[in-house]
């Protein structure tokens, strides 16, 4: 007798999705428990780690940002292999202003965050007609072009970066600041795609002919949604700038456009929360795979593959399914 | 003015593919609260001039104008702006999303946002009453249901109710009927006849060409891109051009 298995979404849920039908305390939970999870995650755990696990969370919370931003991105369609462009406009606008002009990082994050946002989506304009993998290689390319402009013209102090920026005051403050980021990142994002705003972004990455038609601009979308996604990039930037009191080369290294891509894949895309979970899973387990020196990047690489062969929605995914419906086996004749 | 000048003008459209002349130095015009029929067989320009049209291609030579407005390579959105609207031959719906949010795009369209003053409310309930005026059963669980998981006549309904959500004034249907049984096509001339009552101008593209001539006023003909006949119905197809085009000649 062949069997097949059989989702079916529990009761609770059907319950609480039906806004009058909250009376009971198991469905307020039902409801808020899972976004409890992370704000109690990142707020009230990360104060209680050591110091060096401390740093690990925070920028664990960069890639997280730039992960969903790639997640943004790829709700209306745009496939971007250059987070890495955000994250070093971002670390150069915020770095320039501080080593030059001695703005202090109350302003130079929030003006690097708009400024580059609008600097990369300006660089971005002229390919965003393209679409699928012709927009994604313009991505990969324009990091790596910028980077040989700055070691070529020797502008932004060359190769040697612009050094001893102003740090954060101490290390709760740097928690804080990258870990509101990204909870508001997860939970704005969440509820901009949830709006008809929202709907006409995944309309665009599902049909954009059919948008067209429907009288939308659909390029003017699609550079608003570009203009988000590079400037909570640019943040993680000027975020990353301070903290290393540092802004050069590194920047535009090919770690910040692989990582937050491999987060997303991981932790499953379309959602903002899978990213960053995603970016929790990898990065934290990147450095306790370092006792292992050398095959480090084996064993890395081991589960990279593990993860996606085994999950390959995603692991928000299944966790969201498995919370949601429960399954058996029924026979099929 | 508006009594004597034709509501959309083409003149000398040209447009080819390669060495393909797809439309070839065409003339139409249009008057209000018309309803023109374009036929032809297949492969001759038809969707192309409406592509034309709509801006989703550019013209080599030629000019339109609408409502005294130069729209001629003009893109898609600014022409729907104006209050030109069509369907796509093969459906284009957002397959991943309810039949009712597939309304959601058109009806947050700046021409929409700017005919209801401003505001609109709750969007949800203006495309449920919509997809009811095009035959989604009310209350029933169809309009919630994924455009992937609708039958053809459903999808085509959906078109035209995307279409409507723009509250456009000249309207494009391009192959409506085709993939239809006979009793959608029938449970569909209703809802155009409603639409032209309401005083809307629109062109049908069909090869359903009984249903089509129970109610165009007009019908053009094409064939390889060029405009072999145009008139009332019967007598457009009389003509011995028209005869040649569908059934081919005999000395041929």
């Amino acid at each position: 007798m062949e069997k097949r298995k059989e989702r079916i979404d529990r009761g609770i849920k059907a319950r609480s999705e039906d806004i009058f039908a909250l009376t009971s305390y198991r469905e307020m939970l039902y409801l808020l428990v899972p976004r409890a999870v992370p704000v109690v995650g990142l707020l009230a755990v990360t104060p209680l780690l050591s110091p060096y696990w401390q740093e690990i969370f925070i920028s664990t919370s960069v890639y997280a940002l730039l992960a969903i931003s790639w997640d943004l991105l790829l709700s209306a369609g745009l496939i971007s292999l250059g987070q890495s462009l955000f994250y070093g406009i971002g670390s150069y606008v915020a770095g320039a202003l501080n080593y030059y002009w001695g703005w202090s990082p109350l302003f130079t994050i929030p003006v690097a965050t708009i400024v580059g946002g609008g600097l990369c989506t300006l660089l971005l304009l002229p390919v965003l007609r393209l679409r699928g993998i012709y927009f994604a290689m313009v991505t990969l390319v324009l990091p790596i072009m910028l980077l040989r402009l700055v070691e070529a013209t020797r502008i932004l102090g060359g190769t040697e970066g612009l050094t001893g920026l102003t740090p954060f005051p101490n290390q709760f403050t740097a928690i804080y600041v990258i870990q509101l980021a990204v909870l508001a990142a997860l939970f704005g994002f969440r509820r901009l795609m949830n709006s008809d705003y929202g709907l006409i972004a995944k309309g665009i990455s599902d049909n954009d002919l059919s948008v067209m038609s429907a009288g939308i601009n659909v390029y003017w979308h699609k550079a608003q949604i570009l203009f988000l996604g590079a400037a909570v990039g640019s943040f993680a930037g000027a975020f990353g700038t301070h903290l290393d009191m540092f802004a050069g080369m590194p920047g535009f290294a090919l770690d910040y456009s692989i990582m937050p891509l491999a987060a997303a894949v991981v932790g499953g895309t379309g959602t903002f929360a899978g990213p960053l979970l995603g970016a929790f899973i990898l990065v934290p387990l990147s450095e306790i795979l370092r006792a292992l020196g050398a095959l480090r990047i084996v064993f890395y690489g081991l589960f990279l593959v593990i993860f996606v062969v085994a999950l390959p929605e995603g692991i928000f995914h299944y966790c969201q399914r498995k919370y949601h419906q429960f399954e058996r086996w029924v026979s099929v004749k | 003015m508006s009594e004597s000048r034709p509501m959309l003008e083409v003149t000398g459209l040209s447009k080819s593919f390669g060495g393909v002349m797809a439309v070839s130095d065409v003339h139409m015009q249009l008057k209000e609260g018309e309803l023109l029929g374009v036929i032809g067989p297949n492969g001759s320009g038809k969707t192309t001039l409406v592509n034309l049209i709509t801006g989703f291609s550019k013209p080599q030579s030629g000019k339109i104008v609408y409502k005294g407005k130069r729209i001629t390579g003009w893109p898609p959105y600014r022409i729907v702006t104006l209050g030109i609207a069509r369907t796509f031959q093969m459906v284009r719906p957002f397959y991943q999303l309810p039949a009712y949010k597939n309304l959601i795009v058109p009806l947050y369209s700046p021409r929409v946002k700017r005919l209801a003053g401003g505001r609109y409310g709750d969007r949800d309930a203006v495309a449920l009453d919509l997809l009811e005026e095009v035959g989604f059963e009310r209350d029933a669980y169809v309009s919630y249901k994924v455009a992937s998981a609708l039958p053809q006549g459903y999808l085509k309904r959906l078109e035209l109710a995307k279409v409507m959500a723009l509250r456009p004034d000249l309207i494009i249907l391009d192959e409506l009927f085709s993939g239809l049984s006979l009793a959608e096509v029938a449970s569909i001339v209703p809802i155009i006849e409603k639409l032209r009552f309401q005083g809307k101008t629109i062109i049908m593209i069909e090869h359903r060409l009984k249903e089509l001539f129970r109610i165009a006023d007009r019908v053009m003909v094409l064939n390889y891109g060029e405009k072999i006949a145009e008139g009332a119905a019967e007598a457009v197809m009389e003509s011995d051009a028209v005869k040649k085009a569908y059934l081919g000649s005999e000395t041929d």
